[in-house]
């Protein structure tokens, strides 16, 4: 089977205020792989995401998707991408079930109702179909934007702290379903402290000290 | 809670082509402004505040507000469609909902227009239509109203379009009302020189038509640039 994922980063350096959050760092994901980005507040996690996914250039270094750099190959690259940032892309007015087929329709991807509704049933959001965001807790909002992961078929996950408000059952499963994807061939490229149970599988990069 | 639903790297989630997205988006955008309510409503009331106001400051002489009708509908219009812009993207930017746009493989201009054409049929359209119960309050001559219809639905799609540009650079400001007023009030004169133009030719029995035309000319080509320019000012203050 062909390489679904490659990304590669090389010599990545980035500036923020006149400060540098990292220089020279080397990452490699692929097929398979789980990697979580840790380091303290403000050691440029989310900007590494960032840079990651293309949403912001990096001072130095070059980013690579298969290869060809990250810029040139944007609609090859964003049609494998899913990415859950920090804050969850729901939208207070809007009900699970909207917000669900909305983001899906953004992803271009055809959700047909049966689709959402087994998606939020797997993140523990059956019977709350109907209600507004507004309405729900911060944890269960985290969990209709966690629902994309079972909606939306792609190799690549981005998450920016996937496990913040969730409760211990639904950090089990992410673990799990972080887990399957990676076994499945997919890769997850996260930042969190979340300690993993089946830690061995996980790659971790430490950020702040390498700087 | 499965685990193992393992679909994530198989045929699941068949590919949707762009106007399905497009219809998402405006599916998105109208049922939003439904549940708001209060902010579809500003503009009109700010623009019958306005025009109710007036005759009582000034006179209520018939002569001197249907010399001022045209001009004074057109400015309340053009500053009610500015009010309703500052928010044009805010709540988008502020849950996430931006960046996931930004993120999809759908053209981001298009997503944009998107989302401004309902902007224009929920604010700019309204306008257009109630007009002319307002023309009445300030004693518009019979000729003027369809053409005072005409060049507000024209020219406040115009507005919504450039105004759009002015708060896609603005949204990741924390209060960027004032700096989009100067960002884009310069760009609506234009619409507004026209747009009053063509209501004034038709009271005083010339023609309406070519200012109406020049207020469409603007309208293609604010279709065709401003969608590349809100894409590309959404990337920039995003990420700023």
């Amino acid at each position: 089977m062909a390489v679904k994922v490659s990304l590669r980063a090389s010599r990545l350096a980035c500036e923020r205020d006149d400060r540098w959050l990292f220089r020279a760092l080397d990452l490699r994901v692929e097929d398979g792989d789980i990697l979580r980005i840790e380091g303290a507040n403000g050691s440029g996690k989310t900007t590494l995401l960032k840079l990651l996914t293309g949403q912001l250039p990096p001072t130095e270094g070059r980013i690579e998707w298969h290869g060809e750099p990250l810029a040139r190959s944007r609609e090859a690259f964003l049609s494998q991408l899913l990415y859950v940032g920090h804050a969850p892309g729901v939208s207070a007015a809007l009900t699970a079930q909207e917000n669900l087929a909305w983001a899906a329709a953004m992803a271009g991807v055809r959700a047909p109702v049966p689709d959402l509704e087994r998606a939020l049933e797997a993140v523990g959001l059956a019977g709350f179909e109907d209600i507004p965001a507004r309405q729900l807790s911060a944890g269960q909002r985290r969990r209709i934007a966690l629902a994309r992961l079972e909606l939306v078929p792609r190799p690549l996950w981005i998450l920016d702290e996937p496990f913040t408000a969730i409760d211990r059952e639904g950090v089990a499963w992410l673990e799990r379903r972080l887990v399957a994807h990676g076994d499945a061939g997919g890769a997850v490229v996260m930042t969190t402290h979340h300690t993993f149970h089946a830690n061995g599988r996980v790659d971790s990069l430490l950020l702040g000290e390498a700087a | 809670m499965s685990a193992n639903s393992g679909g994530s790297t198989t045929g699941r989630g068949e590919e949707i082509g762009l106007w399905a997205g497009c219809v998402a988006q405006v599916r998105r955008e109208l049922k939003i402004a439904r549940r708001r309510g209060g902010d579809l409503v500003n503009p009109l009331m700010f623009l019958a505040l306005v025009v109710v106001l007036f005759p009582l400051g000034i006179s209520p002489e018939p002569d001197l507000l249907a010399s001022v009708a045209p001009g004074l509908l057109w400015v309340a219009a053009l500053l009610a469609m500015l009010l309703s812009l500052d928010g044009l993207f805010r709540g988008d930017h502020e849950d996430g909902s931006l960046e996931q746009m930004l993120l999809s493989p759908l053209p981001l201009p298009v997503l944009c227009l998107a989302k401004v054409v309902v902007h224009w049929l929920l604010t700019g359209l309204p306008l257009a239509l109630c007009a002319p119960l307002l023309g009445v309050l300030l004693a518009l001559p019979g000729a003027g109203y369809l053409a005072l219809m005409l060049s507000l639905a024209l020219g406040t799609a115009t507005l919504s379009l450039i105004g759009a540009i002015g708060a896609a650079l603005t949204v990741g400001l924390p209060r960027g009302g004032v700096l989009l007023s100067l960002l884009v009030l310069p760009l609506y004169i234009p619409v507004l020189i026209f747009g009053a133009g063509a209501v004034k030719a038709a009271i005083e029995g010339g023609m309406a038509g070519p200012a109406l035309a020049l207020l469409g000319a603007l309208l293609a080509l604010a279709l065709a640039a401003a969608p590349f320019a809100i894409a590309g000012g959404l990337r920039i203050s995003v990420n700023g």
